[in-house]
């Protein structure tokens, strides 16, 4: 059980760091992207412009 | 002319769904003469009632229909499918009042024990989670239905997939609501809490939920705007995780085919931390994520601006759905489930409040340069409120997270009174503000028929959710330090009744609370029968200087 439990720990302190701190990067990089800009900027009024 | 075309064909997608309607039917028949439970076979009865009409309705249409398929545009625009958004829309203020007014029966019950009146159908553990349920997934339910179908249209420009799939999905899911329902009255559950339902309900929800996510992933397909709209990221997290979390909460063997019991594969703290991570998601994708949904589309929309920061929605979603899923723990402190998963559990959950507060504020700051019409537009002031309320029980459940805070708050009314800032406040208000500007758009009427009556509205279920929730802070502190009082020799210093006793006064002011929101929403209901009836133009002249500017 305790090695269990140091298995899974280890998994969550270095694995599980990388990943979450990875996807969330990628995750700000892709919405500050400069050149996503126009593109967000009108998906900011999708609900406004439609028929 | 329609002489003249070929006779109507049978597609292969309604035989096939008439003949599953027609099997289902004679299963649950067979159940309903076979099992020994009078209760079960009730409920197989229903089915097959359902089903058998479903078979026919499916056969019926395809033959009456003619062999021209409905258009996908009409004039260059897309032939929106409203039919089960206005289904969804009456269903949800059909339950949403049947559901406060049980919640208003079980606050008086706790309050005046005689309103159980000695009968085991409407005994207080019998309704509680009737309560429960058709709030949240019979109110809370239909409105995300409505909505999401709305909203994925809208936003797709394009029709909803599917003719009977809609509709199979709206009506499949009200049925399971009947059936959940009447078996807690009955005395069919499972006992664990938001996951009452036994087996078979739960298999029928499964289909019927996957159907709903086949029908919105299949019209994004179809979509002719090139980019998905935030609002449906947050519905898309909302289906595919609520599906996960039923699959796994609900990993049930039943007894037999003819037996309403079940039980479940887990077994002790794990079965415990599975029905917590379902049971907080519950709280994160339901009645979270699903809302927000609401709120990017419905706050701009009413409000005439763009979302405040498109960039911050993204991070918004991201981080929310990654973040939600490990807070479960927390209702597990101090419990046999292991310390380092408790404090995992604590950890995610302050982490929750920064992407919480990123999205309300978001949701506020959508209305800069459009304050003005917090002053004039009772419906867009009612989703503000409900965004700030939103902010308020975010920061407050991150609070009671904490362990040392958690073992002054667990098992007390101050759980109750939190869950109700945010089930009353946030998803209440936002679901009353959007189907406020729903019924108008949907039945094709210039506005609501009365303004003044959502003010009325407002300003009655904004009392009764302050004195709501104060009443249950107060009352869950009390009961908290009195259940932790000790005297200078060691003994416990309250005996439990003595606890109990205290909190009378509590109870009463809660039910006074329940009262008034139960009577916001009946102004509600004939606020929105009479704008589907009336005609809005000859209204709005008389209405003419009531309008709420000086409110």
């Amino acid at each position: 059980m305790a090695n269990t439990y140091a298995y899974l720990a280890g998994i969550a302190q270095s694995v599980g760091l990388v990943y979450f701190v990875g996807i969330f990067t990628c995750v700000c990089v892709y919405a500050l992207w400069p050149s996503n800009r126009a593109r967000f900027d009108r998906a900011a009024s999708m609900p406004l412009n439609e028929d | 002319m329609a002489a003249t075309l070929p006779a109507p064909q049978l597609k292969i997608t309604d035989l096939g769904a008439g003949i599953a309607f027609g099997a289902l039917a004679l299963l649950t028949l067979i159940i309903a003469g076979k099992t020994e439970y009078p209760a079960y076979a009730f409920h197989a009865l229903v089915f097959a009632i359902a089903s058998g009409w479903a078979c026919f309705k499916v056969f019926d249409n395809a033959t009456s229909r003619g062999p021209v398929a409905i258009p996908q545009e009409i004039g260059g625009k897309p032939n929106y499918n409203m039919g089960p958004v206005k289904f969804a829309t009456i269903a949800a203020m059909f339950w949403g009042i049947a559901g406060f007014t049980v919640g208003l029966v079980i606050a008086l019950q706790l309050a005046f024990p005689v309103f159980n009146f000695e009968l085991p159908w409407i005994s207080f553990g019998r309704l509680r989670p009737l309560h429960t349920s058709a709030v949240i997934f019979a109110f809370g339910g239909n409105v995300l239905l409505a909505t999401s179908f709305y909203v994925v249209q809208k936003t797709s420009r394009a029709r909803l997939a599917g003719d009977i799939a809609p509709w199979f999905v709206i009506l499949g899911y009200n049925l399971f609501i009947v059936i959940a329902g009447t078996g807690y009255l009955l005395g069919i559950t499972q006992g664990k809490e938001y996951a009452e339902p036994e087996w078979y309900a739960d298999l029928w929800l499964t289909v019927v939920w996957v159907v709903y996510l086949l029908v919105f992933l299949a019209t994004l397909w179809k979509r002719k705007e090139p980019h998905i709209y935030v609002a449906n990221w947050f519905y898309l997290g909302f289906i595919v995780t609520i599906a996960v979390l039923h699959l796994g909460n609900n990993a049930t063997i039943p007894v037999s085919i003819f037996s309403p019991k079940s039980y479940i594969v887990w077994s002790g703290v794990q079965d415990a931390m599975f029905q917590w991570w379902y049971g907080h998601n519950a709280v994160g994708f339901f009645l979270t994520a699903g809302f927000l949904g609401i709120m990017y589309y419905f706050i701009p929309k009413r409000a005439e601006r763009p979302v405040y920061s498109y960039r911050l929605s993204i991070i918004h979603f991201w981080s929310l759905i990654f973040l939600y899923i490990w807070a479960g723990p927390h209702h597990l402190h101090y419990t046999a489930l292991p310390d380092w998963a408790q404090t995992l559990g604590m950890t995610f959950s302050i982490m929750l409040w920064m992407p919480s507060w990123g999205g309300m504020i978001n949701g506020l700051l959508t209305l800069s340069g459009a304050w003005d019409k917090l002053r004039t537009d009772p419906v867009l002031r009612m989703m503000v409120v409900s965004v700030a309320f939103y902010g308020m029980s975010t920061f407050e459940g991150p609070l009671m997270s904490i362990k040392a805070v958690n073992s002054l708050s667990h098992y007390t009314d101050w759980t109750i009174g939190h869950v109700h800032s945010g089930a009353l406040g946030w998803v209440g208000y936002i679901s009353f503000g959007a189907i406020y500007c729903l019924v108008p758009w949907l039945w094709n009427k210039k506005s609501l028929y009365s303004d003044r009556l959502v003010n009325w509205h407002f300003w009655i279920s904004t009392l009764g959710i302050v004195l709501y929730i104060t009443a249950m802070w107060v009352s869950g502190i009390l009961q908290g330090l009195m259940w932790r009082a000790y005297t200078p020799l060691g003994f416990l210093e309250y005996s439990f009744i003595e606890t109990v006793a205290a909190m009378k006064p509590f109870y009463v002011i809660r039910a006074l609370g329940g009262g008034l929101f139960l009577a916001g929403a009946l102004i509600m209901a004939y606020n929105l029968w009479m704008t589907v009836r009336g005609a809005p133009e000859a209204r709005e002249a008389s209405l003419g200087d009531a309008l709420p500017a000086t409110r």
